[in-house]
Order: structure tokens, then C-alpha cells, then sequence
């Protein structure tokens, strides 16, 4: 089962090092791993996507939260949370086909940020399942490049748009 | 200057004065109490080693960094204070690893200093450059490097306090040489900055109360018992539990020490090579109640038949250790001597006759054995003989191996802090350093390493250390000529294919001479006792080369992946009836 494990760490060198070391030494699988600014200029966050059963995910929660410049470890499964990932895709489109591919990007609600001359390239963000489906509807014009950031995370306060 | 009583601030600026980072790293560690250290020269260290010169602190140089970081370690298990080491970049630093590791395996409260290249070099493949932090990370419990002087006070400050508090580990603090030279306004005040790092201290309440009552219920309960007794301090809370609850207690290699094994009470120690009815009691009680220990491979045998009929209550100051390898029913995180101080609080007396008879019965038929007949010197009477003669009272140090589990069980400890051994790493060469950093710490106690060869060739060059010190510790070899358990392995699993286990050994005895130590070599079983006797009185280092039987074995023994019922050697001991 994938977890959504969310840590604040402090900004300091070596800390990325240090947990991306516990998890190779303790054989945990990192789905995606993202590391950003956050609100406070001395914290980032760390949003990690784990694939495993319950336990080994107390497992890497506990053994974060051993890591001295770890401040705050959150499991959001279970917990109503907003989850994005965006994805930079470049398409191989001919121009007489940009009509019918413009209509996916609207429908998967993307921006066209390049066009050349045999490709475009699209900026699309959302849920995990959301990109994966833009990517299956791309393939058959042939897709040249993925880039994704990985999955970002916050709990959800009410309601909204998943 | 303010008359208000209460002001910090002010009386500390008024005490800032201008300093080089060599100096804030000396003038922080007396500050802290530190008086003793151990370490090796080199070039980005020389400001520092400068600083030191004539500062009040004890300094002991060791042959190798290893060494080093082994004695500091030893220093610290020994006193139960902070063990401090110090190594130049590069290579020093490389060098520390093994003993950082020992010290992380055992939460060893340690911190290192090493010397690292001048920043503008960092990355450059400078000459002595060597990534210390990045290879420490996995060895060490925190580790930083400190780029700018301003930080320095604060990182050694904060390096002590996290090496010492929660569960122990060692902290590597990496200090570029010219950190070293800049100067900085230092007050001696720098307050601490540790925004993740939080310590549970008490345990929680109705969690004890939960385990206290469990206690009370229980008609076959075993106490087991590890490291973390030892590291609280909480050997005498644990014989108050044990005794107001009448509680058996078995204890793992670094328990040892934290139970009186003389007591009736006493299971000695359990697993691979522990004692078969502390292995029976585990695997027929209804409740196991774990402190301070964190089911090792090594003592649990195969974890899915570990403990099968009990519940499980683990006291534990790490979290992570909960639930790590085994289902915990009743986990308790904080400091094991205030848990126990709480539980024995709440437990009630009760005879549990039928369950003390039948542990009577095991160790009546299973008692730890050799053949005493021998005409050979069994290794295992060597260590009897020692714990004789020193009335149970010697601090033990130990190589890796069969020397290491023979101690652990003949020897019969009373008190914490007796045996200094590498549970966790098992890091062969262990024995010689860490009885050199234990008698710094205790120099009224005597201090012997029982060692095999091979373990005491690794890191023989520290007798020359023991040597300058003076240091009257004895080194007891129990020469065999093989890696005895790994012979042992081959002997019962690779059908006797003796592959890559023997040496050629020196002459131990002309070896200590030639480094100013006292050499006796034993040869016949009817001068052990008059060989250990004179050992005794020796006050300089002194070596005693015991030639023992070759192919003996550790028994009991549960081999690897086993239940621990399933022990092998017990016909064979109960011959020797």
C-alpha cells in the first residue's frame, strides 16, 4: 500500500543525505521523494511516497523521527489529503494533429508551454492516477520525455477538488 | 553591569572574549568535563593539538584510530561518561569508522572530533581529503561539519548532548583546519538549537500500569534484560522489580553485569549461546518482559517461534525499537529506571512455585559445563579460574568469538559496567583497546581482556599504548590458533573444512616483552592457576598466552535461523556430568 509520509526537516546540509541513507540502509522503498521551502525559512519539507504493509511504514516513520534534523513526521493514509504531482511531457504532434491533442490538454485541464515544429510540450498537474491517465492517452501519438516533480501532499481542511 | 541577580546576558557578554576555534574546542570540552581524551595527531588537527598542549586533559595516544575510538568507547561504557576522540582527516577519519560503529551498534555515548581540510579545498579531492561525514552518517547517531566558527561552541555543545541523553550513540563533529584558525566573540554560553531532536524520559502512565498488571497475572513471567539497564543506571531499580515481584531474570551479552548472577533468580544469558534454561524459560513463559533490549537476531533465534506462548511488554527508550523484529503487546518508551521505579510500585509478591521449580530443574540439568577431566587446558576453565581468583569482581574486556562467549559464560558478573564487550558489531580487536580505555576509567579496578589470538592480532599494537601508560591491565589469550568460531562453524556446518581460519601466530610472550609488557606462556593445564595468580599482581601490562585445547566448542549453541529450544550440544554437555 503506498503511504504519504510527510517530514519537516531542518534546512541544513547532509539532511537529504541522511535520509535518503536510512532508507537504502534499512531497505525501504521510496516511491518519489520531494524536498522544498517551506513557509519558515529554517524548515523544509520532505513529502515521501513509501510503498509498503503497515508495519515497515511505522518503521520509517519511527526511524525519521530518530533523525536528529527531522522535526516532524506525518502518515497522511487514511486522512483526507490533497495530492499533486506535476508532470512536463513532451508529444511528438505533427501540426495537423495539434487540434484533436489541444482537446486532451483541455480536457485534462494542462497548458501547452512549447511548440516545435514535431512536438509540443504540456505542463499537467494533479493526482498521481490523473497523469498516469494523460500519459496513456498521449502514448499512441508517441510521447518523447516525462519530466515529473513527484508527489506533494497537505491534509485537507474541508472539502474541494480532489 | 546589572545588580538584578538573574542576569545572564549581560554577565555573559561581559565574559565574551575573542577566540580561535581550536581554543573554543578545548575551552568547550573542559567546560563540559571532559578531562580525558584519546587521540591521534595530524596535520589538519595541529591547531587543535596546539590548544591542547597545556590544557587540563588527559591525553592518551593509541597506536591507530581504531584503537583510539575503542578506548574512548570503552572509557565510556566503563566510567558511564561521555568518551572523547579525536582523529586528523582523511585516513584518521576512515580509520575511526569501525570504532563509530562499534559505539552506534552498543549506544555508546562518544563524540569525535576530526580535522578536515580547509573549506575552500572541500570537494577537490584535497590531499587527506576524505568525505568524513558522508562515510560516518550510517555510523554515527548525528554528525556534522562545522563551516563557520560561530557555530562551533554550539555544535560540540549540542554533539555531548546528544550523544549522552535519549538512547546513547556516537557524534562526529568534522572541523576544517582553517574553522580552526578563524577567530570568533565566544561567551562560553552558546545555547542549544535542536528544533527535532525530543527525548520521552517518563513512561507513560497507564502503559505501566498496563505492564504492571500483566506482571501481576502472570504465572511463568521471565524479565530480559539488555544493554539499556546498564546505559540508565538502572541496575539496582531492576533488582528491587525482581525481587518485590519474584522475577527471573535472564540478560543478553551487554546485560551482563546488570543482575547479580549469583543470585538463584539469575537465568544468565539467553540466545545462541546462552544458557539452555534461560532459553527454555523464554519459550515456555506466558509473559517476557524486555527492557532496555531489542531482540537481536542473536537472541531471539528464529523470531516467528520466538517466545510463543508470552506476551510481550518492552521498555524501551527508543521507539524504534518497539515492534522493530517482534510483535509488541505492551510497549513502554522512556528511561528504563524511572519505568522501573514506577512498575515495582505497582507489582505484587507472588511465589510462582511451580515455575521457579522447573527453572530449578533446567539448570540443575543444564548448567553451563566443560570437561573439568581434560587433560588439555579448556579454555573455559582459564575464564573459571579468573572469576575465582577475582571474587567476581574483575571488569572483563573481550575479543569477538568463541573468547567473547566463554566469558559471557563462566565468568559470573555482579555489577554494571564488568563487561565491555562489541555485542551489536562484533568487532574483532576489541578486547586490548577497550581494557586500556576501562582501566583510564577505573584505575583501582582490575582490568583484564580475555581475547582469542586472532582478535588480539588485530590491534596488538596497542599494547605498546598500555606500555607507555603504564597501565597495569592483564591480556588473557585463549590461544587455539584458529578464528575459533568461525573453526566452529566449519566444524558443525561446512563439514569440517577448515578453509582460511588458521595463523601462524607469534610468541604472545616475547611480543609483550618486546613492548615492554610482562609475557607468560601456559602450556600445561596445572599452571593456569599459578599463571593467572601471578597475572594479578603484575603492575605492568601483562600477557598471558594460555595454549588451549584446539577444537573445543561453544555449547550450547542454536544455530542460526533456529527456535532457541532447538539447541544443539546438550547430550554432549550432560556427558561431562
Amino acid at each position: 500500500m503506498k503511504h504519504i509520509i510527510s517530514a519537516l526537516v531542518e534546512n541544513k546540509p547532509g539532511v537529504l543525505a541522511h535520509v535518503a541513507g536510512m532508507f537504502a540502509a534499512r531497505g525501504f522503498n521510496i516511491d518519489s521523494l520531494v524536498v522544498g521551502r517551506t513557509e519558515d525559512p529554517d524548515l523544509s519539507r520532505m513529502t515521501i511516497v513509501v510503498i509498503g504493509d503497515d508495519r515497515i511504514v511505522e518503521q520509517v516513520r519511527k526511524q525519521l523521527a530518530r533523525i536528529v534534523p527531522v522535526v516532524k513526521v506525518q502518515d497522511f493514509v487514511g486522512k483526507p489529503v490533497v495530492m499533486r504531482d506535476l508532470m512536463l511531457v513532451s508529444i511528438a504532434v505533427l501540426p495537423e494533429k495539434r487540434p484533436e491533442v489541444f482537446t486532451l490538454i483541455e480536457m485534462f485541464r494542462g497548458h501547452v508551454v512549447d511548440i516545435g515544429q514535431k512536438t509540443i510540450m504540456v505542463e499537467v498537474s494533479g493526482p498521481e492516477t490523473k497523469i498516469e491517465a494523460f500519459i496513456d492517452v498521449c502514448r499512441p501519438y508517441g510521447i518523447k520525455s516525462v519530466a515529473r516533480t513527484g508527489t506533494i501532499a497537505m491534509p485537507r481542511q474541508g472539502t474541494g477538488e480532489d | 553591569m546589572s545588580s538584578e541577580p538573574q542576569a545572564p546576558a549581560s554577565a555573559a557578554q561581559a565574559v565574551a572574549t575573542v577566540k580561535t576555534g581550536a581554543q573554543i574546542v578545548v575551552d568547550t570540552l573542559v567546560d563540559l568535563g571532559v578531562d580525558t581524551m584519546f587521540g591521534y595527531q595530524g596535520g589538519v588537527v595541529l591547531p587543535v593539538f596546539d590548544r591542547l598542549y597545556d590544557a587540563p586533559i588527559r591525553f592518551y595516544i593509541p597506536r591507530h584510530e581504531q584503537g583510539g575510538c575503542h578506548m574512548a568507547d570503552a572509557y565510556a561504557r566503563a566510567s558511564g561518561k561521555v568518551g572523547v576522540v579525536i582523529a586528523t582527516s582523511g585516513p584518521g577519519a576512515c580509520n575511526l569508522t569501525t570504532g563509530l560503529g562499534t559505539a552506534m551498534m552498543d549506544s555508546v555515548p562518544l563524540v569525535a572530533i576530526t580535522g578536515q581540510v580547509r573549506t575552500e579545498l572541500i570537494g577537490n579531492d584535497a590531499f587527506q581529503e576524505a568525505d568524513t561525514t558522508g562515510i560516518t552518517r550510517p555510523v554515527t547517531k548525528y554528525n556534522s561539519i562545522v563551516k563557520d566558527v560561530k557555530n562551533l561552541e554550539r555544535t560540540i555543545r549540542e554533539a555531548f548532548y546528544i550523544a549522552s541523553t535519549g538512547r546513547p550513540g556516537p557524534v562526529l563533529i568534522d572541523l576544517p583546519v582553517d574553522v580552526s584558525f578563524a577567530k570568533c566573540a565566544c561567551n562560553g554560553k552558546a545555547a542549544l538549537d535542536l528544533p527535532g531532536y525530543r527525548i520521552r524520559t517518563k513512561g507513560h502512565a497507564r502503559q505501566i500500569s498496563m505492564a504492571a498488571e500483566a506482571i501481576n497475572k502472570a504465572e511463568r513471567p521471565v524479565l530480559y534484560v539488555g544493554g539499556g539497564v546498564i546505559t540508565a543506571n538502572a541496575a539496582e531499580e531492576l533488582r528491587l522489580l525482581a525481587q518485590k515481584a519474584h522475577l527471573p531474570v535472564t540478560m543478553t551479552l551487554l546485560g551482563l553485569g546488570s543482575f547479580d548472577q549469583r543470585q538463584p533468580e539469575s537465568l544468565d544469558m539467553l540466545g545462541m549461546h546462552g544458557s539452555a534454561y534461560a532459553n527454555y524459560a523464554v519459550q515456555e513463559c506466558d509473559l517476557l518482559i524486555a527492557i532496555g533490549a531489542r531482540f537481536d537476531d542473536r537472541v531471539t533465534g528464529k523470531v516467528a517461534t520466538f517466545a510463543p506462548h508470552a506476551k510481550i511488554v518492552h521498555i524501551d527508550i527508543d521507539p524504534a525499537s518497539i515492534s522493530k523484529n517482534v510483535r509488541v503487546d505492551i510497549p513502554v518508551v522512556g528511561d528504563a529506571r524511572h519505568i522501573l521505579v514506577e512498575l515495582a510500585r505497582e507489582v505484587e509478591y507472588r511465589e510462582r512455585g511451580p515455575w521457579f521449580a522447573k527453572i530449578a530443574e533446567w539448570k540443575k540439568k543444564h548448567p553451563f559445563r566443560y570437561d573439568k577431566k581434560a587433560k588439555t587446558i579448556k579454555p573455559q576453565y582459564v575464564i573459571d579460574e579468573i572469576c575465582r581468583q577475582t571474587n567476581n569482581a574483575a571488569v572483563i574486556t573481550t575479543g569477538v568469538g568463541q573468547n567473547q562467549m566463554w566469558s559471557a559464560q563462566f565468568y559470573k558478573f555482579i555489577q554494571p559496567r564488568q563487561l565491555i564487550s562489541s555485542g551489536g558489531l562484533g568487532t574483532m580487536g576489541f578486547g586490548l583497546p577497550a581494557a586500556i580505555g576501562a582501566q583510564i576509567a577505573r584505575p583501582e579496578a582490575t582490568v583484564i581482556d580475555i581475547d582469542g589470538d586472532h582478535s588480539f592480532n588485530m590491534t596488538m599494537t596497542e599494547l605498546a599504548t598500555a606500555v607507555q601508560y603504564e597501565l597495569p591491565i592483564k591480556i588473557c589469550i585463549l590461544n587455539n590458533g584458529y578464528m575459533g568460531m568461525v573453526r566452529q562453524w566449519q566444524e558443525l556446518f561446512y563439514n569440517r573444512r577448515y578453509s582460511c581460519v588458521a595463523l601462524k601466530n607469534p610468541d604472545y610472550a616475547t611480543v609483550a616483552r618486546a613492548l615492554g609488557a610482562v609475557g607468560i606462556t601456559v602450556e600445561k593445564k596445572e599452571d593456569v592457576p599459578k599463571a593467572i595468580t601471578q597475572m594479578l599482581a603484575e603492575k605492568q601490562p601483562c600477557v598471558v598466552d594460555f595454549r588451549v585445547e584446539r577444537e573445543e566448542n561453544v555449547l550450547p549453541m542454536v544455530p542460526a535461523g533456529k527456535s532457541l529450544s532447538e539447541m544443539e550440544g546438550l547430550a554432549i554437555l550432560e556427558s561431562m556430568a
